[in-house]
């Protein structure tokens, strides 16, 4: 390949987060109208690497170089002057403004006291069938379905004129039915010359749709090779760097019905899915597992089956018993949450470990007195659940904010799972409701928790969890039912899912499905 | 009853109900700048001191009324800057920040008052900006808005200004945009501090004005306490115009109005056949802002970035 | 420029940062003084002297100081539960109101024990402040609506109505036309602690309620879930805690505490209630709130010095010309600088960008 032909040039990027080497001297190019692949577990570097390129970090050494000029670092008005755009994994839209609104700002100068909208709409509209990406120039973003909202994302920097595009984990929000139209709409980019980088940890799409890939492994370039004549897993062998023990699942018979929904309907909220009419059963034993699009209503199906919101039709039963929208009763209930937000809803940042090791039972005899807390009791719970779940810190004082997110995690689901004030021994939970329970935390951690649910099910736990990560679900669960719009299709066993199939349901259009009666009890 | 409507119909009482609205319509439409970007400023009852002092100062060392405008108008300028530096540089608390700034601002300007004027006991008086009377002759709105001086009409100006700018031209994007997603500013390669910055700082402005309207044209001198609480019904007035400056002006408007009715109401005296205690008719603005608030709280648009400080990096 | 967020702030550091915010404060107000005229040095030490030089200065300063610690317990409850209490002023003065209309009864409750009464008016001067503070914390709890807001403005509402009720029912027959409320009876005063001074053993009950409140937030479920609601209430929602009730309580608390200030002034100093009996005691005790942290004992600490800067630049001022705004603006000034020492604490400064 000669010179000529590479568009952008990364040369011994390093930077440094505290004590944390994110990127240690990465060199990478990208040529002309290909699709590079930058493919590594959570926490590999690769965001880090792609925020440095598009200036919303300075690197501590290095150069970049696009288009054979230097690029002024930390600048993302220089990347989008040099023609480097990036669809961000958390999209950068105000959902309050609209389409126009959101892809016109910054593109006139601040001093101008006029604005060019309707130059500016038909340029949007044009750019927009030039690509193939149908839009609504004065739709509100906050009204449009999260593929909308990614194509806005994309015309965003297709406005300004991007020749690089940087898609950081672009189908984590995507069913499989959208990222195949995503796809072929990268496939188009590159037809018309545009070059791209494409973030992802998802083996299959790597392979599928980059040139070539290369594998970041804590910070440093550990490969670099063309994606056609590589296996899957040898990509996995260079991503992860050993082989991890994937936990065996064992099917059991499921036991009795431990969680019932019925009927469920719950109030509905601003900006949220609510549920309407859901049926759900969950067995001892037994791992269910709830796929879909996130904002399809499992955040008030978690936050109903971790009491925090109640039902306002249908009856909602552990083990026969009512239950009411009152955390403290479910706890006492033996029932173990992990909510899908570590920082802001798990924890308590600015408390102390051993606060939050407790928070959940402050109430009970075991841990307070007559408004007092007994603080030796619930200082010698918070050490024994450290100790016990492996939970790295420098002491049960600290705030919980300073934790780590795998080691935040670990602190929760070990609270989650022990009973009153018994940390490991004593029976286990009766029913486990964990919500994204491994998102953002790399593979050891993913496998470390997998292998405590699947231990707890083994021990006869009801076990209810709501993930959008498929290779989770089909690693784990027994049966798998998809959540659309606040309704719950049927739950099959796992074995009879097919990605497809799947994809369709998150896309709620379940043709192909049959129903089976018995799966409604 | 009929008396009401007496009242209502006749010009002396729009001549009033202007004159009380235009430091509400200035110093409102200066919250909804600060906010539309995303920052709470409290300092706005201590910078309408501040620039009630300050305007009044320029003019009674000789200056013209306009110079002592521009001299108010840099005070909150100023002003502005210093709470810019606390709040989106620094972030610490708005709601603290504000209140510490007001509190600075009032003190400020009673302390200088003193050094510069140790003996004096009456406050010593200005020529105040005069009505207009030359628009005195206008069909319908003549004897209203000739009774008026220039600074109310400079406030209404200012609300076609301010939409204008907020919704027609880029800057004014850039600001609402900081107030609803900063992330979403900075990718598109916008300086966020920067923009927040000016933001406040042209609020600032705008609240400082509004003091200065109450030096140089309501009153023609600078007491303590002038001020009043008028900066909290400003902030009570935005959440009620849902950040857009058209209902702002509506608001403050018929927020004076009710001042001026319950002005007439105090000297007219037999219109209720109960005697009303004076003090009941002090309460009824603040109870109405409150209650302007309670009505508007479910509905409330409010930006969606308002009161977040934006830490870069920190995502 | 930009923050970073520090891995382990150090305690030292945190003890560290009033001190420098108050050094940072005298420097500052230094220029002002400066610009007055007077010499800089001999005003700090006029000041310093008229607050704590002589007995008499003392017990000014522990007078003033009365009031501002139960403001200051107010606003830091409060802060603390993230519920931004600004109403403290108004509360101040429903509790005197209140402690007058029922230890200022006179005859008609003459045959009740003196102990009885005073217990039911220290009851109704918290109540009093509770009960201001119910209808803003209720609108804020069940509609959202801003609690800065609404408790600013109630305390105009409140005032007026403190005026209203002195020039009517509540009216000295005895004052001549000056709008001050019926005296209380001397027996339900508070007791001197310091013979010809006017410290008075509020000053006391102050104290005991300020560790009372550090003893409930750190030992306590209740104190553990204020600090739990005020951090971080969805958290706080997801493990159990009653999150209204607690936010609700909290408001209660702090208004009753406003309260119990406008008690302590009317029954420990003035005897009475006037118009002008608390030049801004409410909002001062939101500065002395944030100097301390939020601490409750350090509240102590941050009111003894707020009095004594108000009470010695009084002094200082009719020695040397220097206007008496000056001890506003420093306190204004030390809260300024509080928080940026505080954010300092948690953050360091790095130049250029991440």
């Amino acid at each position: 390949m000669t010179d000529a032909s590479v568009v952008l040039r990364l040369s011994g990027i390093t930077k440094r987060f505290g004590s944390l080497l994110a990127n240690d001297a990465v060199s990478l190019e990208l040529r002309a109208a290909e699709v590079l692949a930058l493919l590594g577990e959570n926490g590999a570097g690769k965001s880090t690497l792609m925020s440095i390129l598009f200036g919303h970090y300075v690197a501590d050494a290095g150069c970049i170089e696009v288009f054979g000029k230097p690029l002024p670092p930390g600048d993302p008005a220089a990347a989008l002057a040099a023609g480097v755009g990036m669809v961000h994994q958390h999209f950068t839209l105000a959902d309050n403004l609209s389409v126009l609104d959101n892809v016109m700002l910054g593109t006139e100068p601040l001093w101008q006291p006029f604005s060019r909208r309707r130059a500016a709409r038909g340029r949007l509209l044009a750019t927009a069938s030039r690509f193939g990406l149908e839009v609504d120039p004065d739709a509100r973003v906050g009204g449009l379905s999260v593929g909308e909202r990614q194509r806005v994302e994309i015309l965003k920097a297709l406005y300004r004129g991007a020749r690089i595009l940087i898609l950081d984990e672009p189908t984590a929000v995507l069913t499989p039915q959208e990222s195949e139209r995503l796809f072929a709409t990268l496939g188009e980019l590159v037809r018309q010359g545009l070059s791209l980088i494409f973030i992802s940890h998802k083996l299959d799409e790597v392979l599928r749709v980059s040139n070539r890939v290369a594998v970041l492994r804590g910070g440093k370039l550990v490969a670099e090779v063309p994606a056609a004549g590589i296996g899957r897993d040898r990509l996995a062998e260079l991503m992860v760097g050993r082989v991890v023990e994937r936990p065996v699942r064992v099917r059991r018979a499921a036991g009795a019905v431990v969680l019932q929904l019925e009927n469920v309907f719950t109030p509905r909220v601003r900006g949220q899915g609510s549920l309407n009419d859901v049926s759900l059963a969950v067995r001892a034993g037994e791992i269910v597992a709830i796929a879909g699009v996130s904002g399809n209503g499992q955040e008030a199906l978690a936050d109903l089956c971790c009491g925090v919101v109640a039902a306002s039709e249908g009856a909602v039963a552990i083990g026969g018993e009512r239950m009411v929208a009152d955390p403290r009763a479910w706890v006492a209930r033996r029932v173990a949450r992990v909510p899908e937000d570590r920082h802001a809803v798990g924890v308590i940042g600015d408390l102390p470990v051993w606060e939050n090791a407790v928070s959940e039972r402050l109430h009970t005899p075991a841990f307070s007195r007559l408004g007092w807390i007994r603080r030796g009791p619930a200082r010698r719970f918070a050490r024994a659940l450290v100790e016990t779940h492996d939970v790295r810190l420098s002491g049960i004082d600290v705030p919980t904010r300073s934790l780590s997110g795998g080691n935040m995690q670990k602190l929760i689901l070990g609270r989650a799972l022990s009973v009153g004030d018994q940390v490991a021994a004593g029976a286990p939970p009766v029913l486990i409701v964990a919500n994204q329970p491994t998102w953002g935390l790399d593979v050891g951690a993913v496998a470390g928790i997998h292998g405590k649910l699947l231990a707890a099910a083994g021990h006869g736990a009801a076990i209810l969890i709501i993930s959008e990560d498929l290779d989770e679900i089909f690693a784990i669960a027994d049966r798998v039912a998809v959540m659309y719009k606040g309704a719950l299709g049927a739950v099959r066993p796992v074995e009879q899912w097919t990605l497809a199939a799947i994809g369709l349901a998150m896309a709620g259009n379940p043709a192909g499905e049959t129903l089976e009666a018995s799966d409604a009890a | 009853m009929s008396e009401f409507f007496d009242i209502i119909a006749s010009a002396p009482f729009w001549v009033a109900t202007l004159r009380i609205a235009t430091p509400l319509i200035l110093g409102t439409l200066g919250v909804l700048l600060c906010e539309r970007a995303g920052v709470l400023n409290l300092g706005i009852e201590g910078i309408m001191v501040a620039g009630a002092f300050t305007g009044w100062l320029a003019v009674w060392l000789g200056a013209g009324l306009w110079t002592g405008v521009a001299v108010a108008g840099l005070t909150g300028a100023s002003l502005g800057l210093v709470h810019a530096l606390f709040t989106v540089w620094l972030g610490v608390s708005q709601h603290v920040a504000g209140l510490g700034l007001t509190l600075l601002a009032t003190s400020l300007s009673a302390y200088a008052y003193r050094v510069l004027l140790p003996t004096v006991t009456t406050p010593p008086t200005i020529e105040p900006f005069q009505p207009l009377a030359a628009l005195a002759g206008l069909p319908l709105i003549g004897p209203v808005i000739g009774a008026q001086t220039a600074l109310t009409l400079l406030a209404l100006g200012a609300v076609p200004v301010v939409a204008y700018a907020l919704y027609r031209t880029p800057v004014g994007l850039a600001v609402r945009m900081v107030g609803e997603n900063p992330s979403a500013a900075e990718a598109q390669g916008l300086n966020v501090v920067a923009v927040r910055t000016g933001a406040v700082m042209a609020g600032s402005v705008l609240m400082a004005l509004a003091g200065s309207f109450l030096t140089l044209s309501a009153f023609n001198a600078f007491f303590f306490n002038m001020v009043n609480g008028r900066g909290w019904v400003c902030v009570a007035l935005v959440v009620f115009a849902s950040w857009r400056p058209g209902k702002a002006l509506l608001g403050a408007v018929l927020f004076a109005a009710f001042d001026a009715l319950q002005l007439r109401m105090q000297q007219a005296g037999d219109i209720l056949p109960i005697v009303v205690p004076y003090q009941i008719y002090l309460m009824l603005p603040y109870i109405l802002s409150i209650l302007a608030l309670v009505v508007m709280a479910r509905r409330a648009a409010y930006p969606q970035a308002l009161m977040k400080p934006y830490r870069k990096g920190e995502r | 420029m930009r923050l970073e967020a520090r891995t382990n702030p150090s305690r030292a550091a945190m003890l560290a940062a009033p001190f420098g915010a108050i050094l940072f404060t005298l420097l500052v107000c230094a220029l002002l003084v400066a610009w007055a005229g007077a010499p800089v040095g001999r005003t700090y030490a006029l000041l310093f002297e008229g607050a704590f030089g002589s007995r008499f200065a003392i017990s000014e300063t522990l007078t003033r100081a009365t009031p501002l610690i139960l403001t200051g317990l107010a606003a830091a409850i409060s802060f603390r539960a993230h519920f931004y209490n600004i109403g403290a002023e108004g509360q101040l003065y429903m509790g005197a109101l209140a402690a007058v209309a029922i230890g200022g009864q006179g005859a008609a409750l003459s045959n009740l024990p003196a102990g009885l009464v005073f217990a039911t008016m220290m009851l109704g001067g918290a109540l009093a402040g509770a009960l201001l503070l119910l209808g803003p914390a209720v609108l804020k709890i069940r509609l959202g609506v801003d609690e800065v807001v609404t408790t600013l403005l109630l305390n105009f509402i409140a005032l007026l109505f403190v005026s209203m009720m002195l020039d009517g029912p509540m009216k000295d027959p005895l004052a001549m036309g000056w709008p001050q409320s019926v005296a209380l009876d001397p027996a339900h005063e508070f007791s001197r602690l310091m013979e010809r001074s006017r410290v008075h053993s509020g000053l006391l009950l102050a104290c005991v309620l300020a560790v009372l409140l550090w003893v409930v937030q750190r030992f306590t479920t209740f104190g553990l879930q204020m600090r739990a609601v005020g951090a971080n209430a969805r958290g706080a929602a997801f493990a159990g805690l009653p999150v209204r009730r607690v936010v609700l309580a909290c408001a209660l608390i702090s208004g009753a505490l406003a309260g119990l200030a406008g008690l302590g002034e009317v029954a420990g100093r003035t005897g009475y209630v006037t118009l002008d009996m608390s030049p801004g005691y409410g909002y001062t005790g939101i500065v002395i709130a944030m100097l301390a942290g939020l601490h409750p004992v350090g509240v102590i600490v941050s009111a003894l010095f707020v009095a004594g800067t108000l009470v010695g630049a009084d002094s200082m001022s009719r020695a040397v010309g220097v206007p008496n705004y000056i001890s506003d603006v420093i306190v204004a000034t030390a809260l300024l600088s509080m928080l940026v020492a505080t954010l300092f604490t948690r953050y360091r400064v790095r130049w250029g960008r991440a």
